[in-house]
């Protein structure tokens, strides 16, 4: 099954023929992923050329979708158009939007959430400022690197995208069945917890991986939401525990604040409620891989 | 980035939103120029606020009434260059005295968890909110504000009866907050907050403090370039900004190179975790090269984490993903012979782990360049280690010659990894 993203899942490109959104496009088509058109307002009619294959740029989402059945969005708009492009999105009703782009205004994010809530919440947004989703052997909508892990029955999701990597490389003897990037921004679509709900409910997935990192409330909220809901076995991790109060660490929302959003507050929340939270990302592969060997 | 007092009431008084008059002033002679103005207009009182970007002035002593130019020289010389917090005061503001009947507090800032915007007000002010949340929070009203609505006057208005304003002060709070809900919508603010807003005995409301906070991911459409602040700056940090690097300064002695926010994060705490075996050494800095790691932005990155006196020992973190590790392996060899030839030879022992997107490649050209300040070592925690302990046996850490145990490990005596 795999969550969010299947082998069925028909992926179009918002921004396919700049630089970023054709160097994904082929990469996400050589992993096998169904990248069916893109966008591009003033290149309509005409087609990108991604490693061989010919993909049909259209005008419009909505034209891209009526010509192509596409269901997944992959938005590499650059920051000052990405409110526009996802607010298209989700007139057109795209089921599933992921938002690379990284630096967009968090006025901007939080517009276009609102507007998806308006919308009725018929588009799932991951993102912005995410690596994207990857259900190894199935299908890759992203920047992360196909090739680095392999297909299997572990689920993570993760706020940093190169955290997603190295754990997705340090167990790729034992593979994933969909990894989450969900971004490192103050205001994000898909969360931790949906996260957490759909992993739960996938038959696919035996044990979720969860990688935090400081500023926000999102992994206390999440360990809440574990310690209610989640049957599976969950392995954790946070980042920023070295981190001073009131210094950004390269994500807009790794920020600690006050006594909220430290990493220690974060492991213990996890730790309070039974997730076995590891000290470094290759101990917390150690405890993943501890946990599916004793399956 | 956060604003000054002064830079905040510049921005409210901008957008009509009524602040006490005052002045900036870097020296006592310019405080008293200044208080010499308002005495000139009859009114001789003033406040001179130390500018820090920290709370608590009052309490430290750093916020002092003065009566007439004179005094306001006095004061302005005892507050300017006092230490609040571990933040030097290089700026005073000198404002005009207020007769402050009642003090009331307003803010919009960023709720995360609720991916919107919201509104606190409360009737208790010119005290630490958070203290009142606590101990009366019936006293303080939250009011979610839809980001596709905004504020508007009737909007507004709800705000400010929420929060128990008197009705005297309730017609003026509520344009007053109308317009401050401008300032944090139009110059992309994830926080303006007023505290205290003043009820005066003449019956007016007005801002009395102000603190804004700007979203840096806005900088490509607003101005905000005008409130940067050099001397405050970390002078590195200022350095790595020019070149834009994401560099942040910390106290310690392994510097840090890596690749994105999250692995760059781990990588301080896993050294910090190794360095606890070394006599608590600890990350120097916070450095994410980002996605492509050209030659020239590794040299940059070098220099930078170099030029710091404390630091010992460098390690190199990287995850290729889309990032090529050979690219990253050209990328230092190249950096080490530019520093070089910029006359910075590095003599600090750098240790390297490359992971992922063509990692064997890159291990074999760095192993291949045969430099000796760089050792390889194959898992992110054995790097880290290697990185902390030679750091501890650094020459001018204790005086302690040698590296101890395990030198020259290029790699091939590392645990490989993973799998």
């Amino acid at each position: 099954m795999a969550i969010f993203l299947t082998g069925e899942s028909r992926v179009m490109i918002q921004g396919i023929t700049g630089s970023e959104g054709t160097k994904h496009g082929r990469r996400m088509l050589a992993a096998g992923t169904k990248v069916v058109g893109g966008t591009n307002p003033r290149k309509a009619g005409q087609t990108v050329d991604l490693g061989g294959t010919a993909v049909p740029v259209f005008g419009t989402v909505a034209d891209t979708m009526a010509a192509t059945g596409a269901d997944v969005s992959v938005v590499f708009v650059p920051p000052a158009g990405t409110k526009a492009a996802v607010i298209e999105a989700i007139d057109a009703g795209v089921p599933l939007v992921i938002v690379i782009t990284e630096g967009i205004p968090v006025h901007d994010t939080a517009a276009f959430w609102a507007y998806a809530c308006a919308a009725g919440n018929a588009t799932r947004i991951v993102g912005p400022n995410c690596p994207g989703i990857a259900s190894p052997g199935k299908s890759n909508a992203g920047i992360i690197p196909a090739d680095i892990s392999a297909e299997g029955r572990i689920g993570l999701v993760s706020k940093s995208g190169t955290l997603t990597y190295q754990m997705m490389y340090e167990l790729r003897d034992i593979g994933f069945s969909t990894a989450v990037g969900i971004g490192g921004d103050p205001v994000i679509g898909t969360t931790h917890i949906d996260c957490l709900a759909a992993f739960e409910a996938d038959a696919e997935t035996d044990a979720i991986v969860m990688i935090g990192e400081i500023g926000g409330d999102a992994e206390e909220r999440a360990a809440a939401y574990v310690e209610q809901h989640v049957t599976k076995p969950v392995i954790g991790y946070v980042a920023g525990f070295t981190a001073p109060e009131g210094k950004t660490m390269g994500h807009a929302g790794a920020i600690v604040s006050g006594s909220a959003g430290t990493a220690q507050a974060k492991k213990e929340a996890l730790e309070k409620v039974g997730v076995r939270v590891g000290r470094t990302p290759s101990e917390t592969a150690r405890l993943a891989r501890e946990v599916m060997q004793a399956r | 980035m956060d604003l000054y007092e002064y830079q905040a009431k510049q921005l409210f008084a901008e957008y009509g939103v009524p602040v006490q008059r005052g002045q900036v002033a870097a020296t006592a002679e310019e405080a008293r120029d200044i208080a010499a103005g308002f005495a000139a207009e009859g009114t001789p009182l003033v406040v001179v606020k130390a500018q820090v970007k920290v709370g608590g002035r009052g309490k430290a002593g750093g916020v002092k009434l003065a009566n007439g130019p004179q005094e306001a020289e006095e004061k302005a010389r005892q507050i300017l260059g006092m230490d609040i917090k571990g933040h030097t005061v290089h700026k005073v503001l000198i404002a005009q005295a207020v007769d402050i009947a009642q003090e009331y507090y307003l803010s919009f800032l960023l709720d995360r968890s609720a991916r919107t915007f919201v509104a606190i007000c409360s009737v208790q002010g010119g005290v630490e909110i958070e203290e009142v949340a606590h101990t009366n929070p019936e006293a303080v009203a939250r009011v979610p504000v839809d980001p596709l609505h905004g504020v508007d006057l009737a909007k507004a208005a709800e705000i400010i009866e929420a929060g128990g304003l008197p009705a005297e002060a309730a017609a003026e709070a509520a344009v007053l907050a109308e317009r401050l809900w401008s300032v944090f919508s139009d110059e992309d603010a994830t926080l303006v907050e007023v505290n205290p807003l003043a009820l005066t005995d003449q019956g007016h409301v007005l801002a009395v403090d102000g603190k804004v906070t700007l979203d840096d991911n806005a900088a490509f459409r607003q101005d905000h370039a005008q409130f940067a602040d050099p001397e405050a700056a970390d002078a590195l940090e200022a350095r790595a900004q020019a070149k834009h690097l994401n560099y942040v300064k910390l106290d310690g002695q392994v510097g840090i190179i890596g690749n994105g926010a999250g692995l760059v994060m781990s990588t301080l705490d896993v050294v910090a975790l190794a360095g606890e075996e070394f006599g608590g050494v600890k990350p120097a800095n916070f450095l994410d090269i980002g996605g492509g790691a050209s030659a020239e932005v590794m040299a940059n990155g070098l220099e930078i984490v170099l030029s710091d006196s404390s630091v010992r020992s460098v390690f190199v973190n990287v995850f290729g993903g889309i990032t090529s590790c050979d690219a990253v392996a050209d990328g230092i060899v190249s950096a080490i012979g530019m520093l070089g030839e910029r006359g910075e030879q590095v003599s600090h022992p750098i240790v390297v782990r490359l992971d992922g997107n063509n990692a064997v490649e890159g291990r074999r050209i760095l192993e291949e360049a045969g430099l000796a300040v760089v050792e390889q070592v194959a898992t992110m925690d054995d790097a880290a280690r290697r990185a902390a302990q030679l750091a501890a046996a650094g020459p001018q850490a204790n005086g302690q010659p040698d590296g101890g145990p395990g030198v020259n490990g290029h790699g091939a005596d590392a645990p490989a990894t993973g799998a």
